[in-house]
């Protein structure tokens, strides 16, 4: 498979960055943000238009992540990493497998994703720091998303996000704000698929909300509208509160509640989401 | 949102009847009245929760400490009059924060022009600058506010 190829690269990539043990430091702490479920840079839920790591100019940055999604029906597992050039580019990988409890099945996905900071610098900027994202799903298990009616086991997701940094706006403490809008055939992220009987892709937005407690403490809420298009079962938008635990520029920690509404038939799906995250 | 009993926060309600923007305020409002209704909301100047004139001297000198100890930026000072800088920065942290100074250095672009200055180093001396703030005990909110107000000089001190 050529994402198999492309992870394998990936970890070549990652190994040969550790030899050369050049820890990129150049950023201050939380801007390079936390790993999100689909790999690159965000938030946790949605993606920011920040970059991975702490790279700057004419450096490397690199992240490696594990979540863990539990609601009531489901089990999410993401795993993966990312790879940035100079603030600039973010290559990204995750692997998810959904656990179906109630089918006591399992579904796989690969994502492949690319970010460019277009224009802007998060804390810097009058005007916000704005990426470009690309991201290539495909779904190795599909007998669910085919059952459902979903048309394509890949898509592929274009998203433009605005991210910015407002000082001391919320009690003193300073506020990160994030809006993206993204070009979307997946169902459920393309866990249950792509395309379906409706319009074959839809425009969605995500917005994000962060305060920081402190230097290394943030508390935030992400909305995710989704661009599900099964007429068999619903699809909800997506919502959670989060506090992230940043200690340093090696380490990251997200805890969440998230309510996910209605998934593949079954209703209200809530519960908790972990991550951990590491940089170089 | 604070009532005059007191820190109340609203019970935020199923998102389901909730459009997205009003879900992300109401968890924002939630967390500032936390943050802010518990403990007196300051209208101090900024000039003052920096410690005035003798914050602002104690400010500087834990400043050029860190600054000293910076491997990314120290070089970049070599060929400069210690004593004047430290002045200069004091007068124009001064200025900006609504003290009573005027700042009578050179302009941003002109005092880092010739010194191609790189993000990273811009990053690591805001780094010394948040930590020296740390140390002389100023407040988390007077940080931030300073720090917002020198942001915006970001794009006529690098790169010059
Ligand atoms: C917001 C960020 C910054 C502020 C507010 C600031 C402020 C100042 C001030 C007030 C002066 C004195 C100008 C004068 O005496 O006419 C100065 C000079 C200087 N700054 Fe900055 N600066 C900033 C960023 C930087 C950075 C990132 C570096 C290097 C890494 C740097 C290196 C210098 C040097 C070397 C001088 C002395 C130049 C000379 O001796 O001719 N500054 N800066």
């Amino acid at each position: 498979m050529a994402t198999d190829n492309l992870r394998q690269a990936l970890l070549i990539i990652a190994l040969v960055f550790t030899g050369l043990s050049a820890i990129a430091d150049s950023k201050i702490l939380a801007t390079g943000g936390v790993s999100g479920i689909e790999g690159g840079s965000g938030g946790g839920v949605n993606p920011w238009a920040l970059i991975s790591g702490y790279g700057s100019s004419g450096e490397w940055g690199a992240t490696a992540f594990s979540t863990h999604v539990r609601i009531d029906d489901f089990q999410l597992w993401s795993r993966g990493g990312a790879l940035a050039y100079g603030d600039r580019v973010e290559l990204s990988f995750a692997r998810q497998t959904l656990k179906v409890r109630p089918l006591d099945t399992s579904i796989r996905q690969d994502i492949v994703g690319l970010k460019i900071r277009l224009i802007g610098e998060l804390l810097y900027s009058r005007a916000p720091q704005i990426s470009l994202g690309v991201q290539h799903k495909t779904l190795e298990d599909n007998a669910i998303a085919r059952a459902l009616g979903a048309s394509d086991d890949s898509g592929t997701d274009y998203f433009l996000a605005a991210s910015k940094l407002w000082f001391a706006a919320a009690a003193g403490r300073n506020l990160l704000t994030n809006i993206s809008i993204r070009h979307s055939r997946a169902n459920q992220n393309g866990l249950l698929g792509f395309g379906g009987p409706g319009d074959p892709s839809r425009w969605t937005a995500e917005m994000s909300a962060a305060v920081f407690i402190n230097d290394h403490w943030l508390v935030g809420a992400d909305y995710r509208q989704k661009s599900g298009q099964l007429s068999s079962v619903d699809e909800d938008d997506w919502s959670d509160i989060f506090v992230s635990y940043l200690p340093n520029k090696r380490l990251a920690f997200v805890a969440a509640w998230a309510e996910l509404g209605d998934i593949a038939g079954l209703q209200d799906q809530s519960g908790f989401y972990l991550s951990a995250q590491v940089s170089l | 949102m604070n009532t005059a009993s007191g820190c109340a926060v609203s019970e935020p309600r199923s998102h389901r009847a909730f459009p997205a923007a009003a879900f992300l305020a109401s968890v924002a409002l939630a967390v500032a009245t936390i943050l802010s209704g518990c403990t007196s909301m300051t209208n101090e100047p900024l000039f003052e929760r920096l410690g005035g004139e003798s914050g602002l001297e104690a400010l500087a000198d834990a400043f050029l400490i860190r600054l000293a100890e910076d491997e990314v930026v120290v070089a970049t000072f070599d060929d400069t009059d210690i004593d004047q800088f430290r002045g200069h920065l004091i007068d124009q942290l001064c200025e900006l924060s609504g003290g009573p100074c005027t700042y009578e250095g050179r302009t941003m672009a002109e005092a880092h022009s010739g010194l191609n200055i790189s993000p990273k180093q811009f990053n690591s001396l805001v780094e010394d600058l948040m930590q020296a703030m740390a140390d002389v005990d100023i407040p988390l909110g007077a940080r931030n506010e300073l720090l917002g107000m020198l942001a915006p000089m970001y794009h006529d001190t690098i790169g010059g």
